[in-house]
């Protein structure tokens, strides 16, 4: 049995702040981490090796330290890792990622589950899992927060969805996104971290992959970022004090009426 | 050929065939494209046993047509089969516009379908504008945490695809003047062929969440932030809400002290809300909070602080202290003189 995980190397966003007078964002000497919701596909993903005998391999698509993340990944106890990088890939959207990765998957051994991440902290969109799944021409569940697998392929798993948790059982091949609720990541152990040191990660680029060039990096991506701005949020206000003596009940009178003109549902006792 | 797409669509939600609350912000968002791209609006909904009656309800809220997948087999979701729907009425009609609501179903389907279409697909939207000439669509997203806002456009693919963050609007309303004369129904007549190969989902149960979801879909909601000071504090602000009839919401900070739980949290990170009457105690309004608020109808805040940046959001803004004035309003509303609570 052969597992993918998805990984995706991004920005520490802890330590994302705004500068309030340039209205820009601070980036407090960019270090790079492994997206923290992408540890939790690899746990899965372990945890699946460990009781099925399955290999897992990690893929990423990303500038050439982005191997760092899959050192990382593989510290923790996955075999293989795949990396993605090539100056024609720069400026992907997440339409272009996955169809990127997508051909990547192709070209690897083929495969019985994919697990990627829920979204990633940086573009945060969601959306790679499920185009991944789609380029693969496979079937998907989305938010999944509890996988068991038959040793026949056949697995249960549950989705978290708003108003509560779907229970489904199926077959793969499937593509998994994952949520927090599904394991605990465990941490790199020191064998690990020796052997990540040493492990050879395939790279691959448009010299392997060889995709049309029009749908892939900023000029293949559909989207496209126009421009970034501080949200405007002003209103009206008006003010009232209940700051000295008989002013809070002065303020609250003022209040009733003013909530009077407005439009407001009943349902109060 | 950019140019054969055209008509705005929105992905109506439904569940036991009863439509959800984010199809009727969709169509409210839809139309008000629709308008001013001067173009028609279309409902799509998947489903099995939809009736007509259910339908109609997105015709009178200014949809000029729905269509409608109804199937024994879409009665619970299966990405790949909703997908395969989807993408097979994009292929036949050209939308120019698709929107769908931010929600797992949502989430899940619009990226899906968009791959097959090769459409630009923008995540979790707050706001959403048309150039009313070339049809471009301007897509506004909270980015960097909520820090910054950034506004997106997919220029040459289409159709142009975005998901839209639940409550970020009011829902549409019946409009006067609309009937069931005023739109067409079209059913699908068969499910595309599934893929050879591809491996459909059984539903084997379904487990109802235990937590109240009461503040997302509340008229009032009032908030509580870190100037509560301690969790013994909020019975004050409890007995007030239910005065009023109010659902109670919190500031993370006030979450993270364990003093009320994370589904009570509104911002960026916990539910985005847009009740009628927004009630702030003690908050700040940082902007992660402001993020899940800021499409409340009236806004109310009481801050000791009269720099406190909810003010600047508010419609009216009380400074002083939460402990003087909440008594003061239970103390009015027990005099019979709060006659907006009806
Ligand atoms: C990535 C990220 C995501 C986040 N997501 C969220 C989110 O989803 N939701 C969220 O709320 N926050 C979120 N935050 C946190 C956010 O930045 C703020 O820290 C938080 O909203 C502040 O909460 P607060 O207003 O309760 O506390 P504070 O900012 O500490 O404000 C307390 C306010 O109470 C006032 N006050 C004090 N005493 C009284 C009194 N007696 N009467 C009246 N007023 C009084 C003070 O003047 C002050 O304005 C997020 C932060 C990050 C970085
Ligand atoms: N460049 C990438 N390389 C590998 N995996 C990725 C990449 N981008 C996104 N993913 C995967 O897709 C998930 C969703 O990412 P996103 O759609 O960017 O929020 C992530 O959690 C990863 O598992």
């Amino acid at each position: 049995m052969h597992i993918i995980v998805t990984v995706k190397q991004v920005p520490e966003t802890r330590t994302l702040r705004m500068d309030e007078a340039t209205g820009t964002l601070v980036r407090d000497s960019g270090t790079a981490i492994v997206n923290p919701l992408d540890l939790y596909a690899v746990e899965l993903a372990l945890q699946l090796k460990e009781l099925h005998n399955a290999h897992v391999t990690a893929i990423s698509m990303g500038p050439p330290h982005a191997e760092k993340a899959l050192r990382e990944v593989m510290s923790m106890g996955v075999d293989d890792a795949v990396l993605v990088s090539d100056r024609a890939y720069a400026g992907s959207d997440a339409w272009s990622t996955a169809w990127i990765l997508a051909a990547a998957i192709n070209t690897v051994k083929d495969f019985d589950l994919i697990i990627c991440g829920e979204r990633a902290t940086d573009g945060d969109t969601g959306q790679v899992g499920p185009e991944l799944a789609a380029a693969l021409n496979i079937n998907a569940l989305t938010y999944v927060n509890h996988f068991e697998l038959a040793s026949a392929g056949d697995f249960t798993a549950s989705r978290l969805v708003e108003d509560g948790e779907e229970q489904l059982a199926g077959k793969l091949p499937m593509l998994l996104t994952v949520v927090k609720e599904i394991a605990v990541p465990r941490l790199p152990v020191l064998e690990g971290k020796i052997r990540a040191r040493r492990a050879p990660v395939k790279t691959l680029g448009q010299n392997e992959l060889k995709l049309d060039e029009r749908l892939v990096g900023l000029q293949g991506a559909p989207t496209r970022v126009d421009k970034i701005f501080r949200p405007q949020i002003m209103r009206d206000c008006i003010m009232a004090s209940a700051t000295q003596g008989q002013g809070a009940l002065a303020a609250v009178k003022q209040l009733n009426e003013f909530l009077l003109t407005r439009r407001i549902g009943g349902g109060g006792v | 050929m950019k140019e054969a797409f055209s008509g705005i669509w929105i992905i109506a939600g439904q569940r036991d065939g009863e439509l959800l609350r984010i199809s009727f912000e969709l169509i409210a968002r839809g139309l008000e494209l629709a308008r001013k791209r001067n173009t028609s609006l279309t409902a799509v909904v998947f489903g099995a046993g939809m009736t007509n009656k259910e339908l109609y309800r997105l015709i009178r809220c200014g949809a000029d047509r729905v269509i409608v997948a109804d199937f024994p087999e879409l009665d619970k979701f299966d990405l790949e089969l909703h997908a395969a729907c989807l993408t097979a009425l994009i292929n036949e009609y050209k939308p120019e516009v698709v929107l769908a609501g931010a929600t797992t179903t949502g989430r899940s389907l619009a990226p899906y379908a968009a791959m097959n279409v090769h459409a630009g697909l923008t995540a979790d939207c707050t706001g959403l504008d048309i150039d009313p000439e070339s049809g471009l669509l301007i897509q506004t997203r909270p980015a960097a945490g909520g820090n910054i806002m950034a506004s997106i456009k997919s220029p040459s693919c289409r159709p142009q695809m975005a998901t839209l963050r639940p409550h970020s609007c009011l829902p549409a309303e019946p409009l006067k003047g609309r009937g069931e004369s005023s739109g067409v129904i079209l059913r699908m007549k068969q499910l595309p062929p599934s893929p050879e190969g591809r491996n459909t989902v059984k539903h084997i149960g379904f487990c109802p969440l235990s937590e109240d979801f009461g503040i997302q879909d509340a008229e009032k909601v009032v908030v509580v932030g870190r100037g509560i000071k301690k969790a013994d504090n909020l019975k004050l602000v409890f007995d007030f809400a239910k005065r009023i009839g109010a659902a109670v919401g919190a500031t993370r900070e006030v979450v993270d002290r364990g003093w009320m739980s994370y589904p009570h949290q509104i911002g960026l990170s916990g539910k985005t809300i847009s009740p009628r009457l927004y009630m702030a105690f003690g908050v700040s309004g940082s902007i992660q909070h402001l993020a899940g608020m800021r499409t409340a109808e009236t806004v109310v805040a009481v801050n000791t602080d009269p720099e406190a940046q909810i003010f600047s959001i508010a419609d009216f803004g009380i400074t002083g202290s939460l402990f003087d004035v909440i008594p003061a309003l239970i103390g009015e509303i027990n005099a019979g003189n709060a006659t907006w609570i009806k």
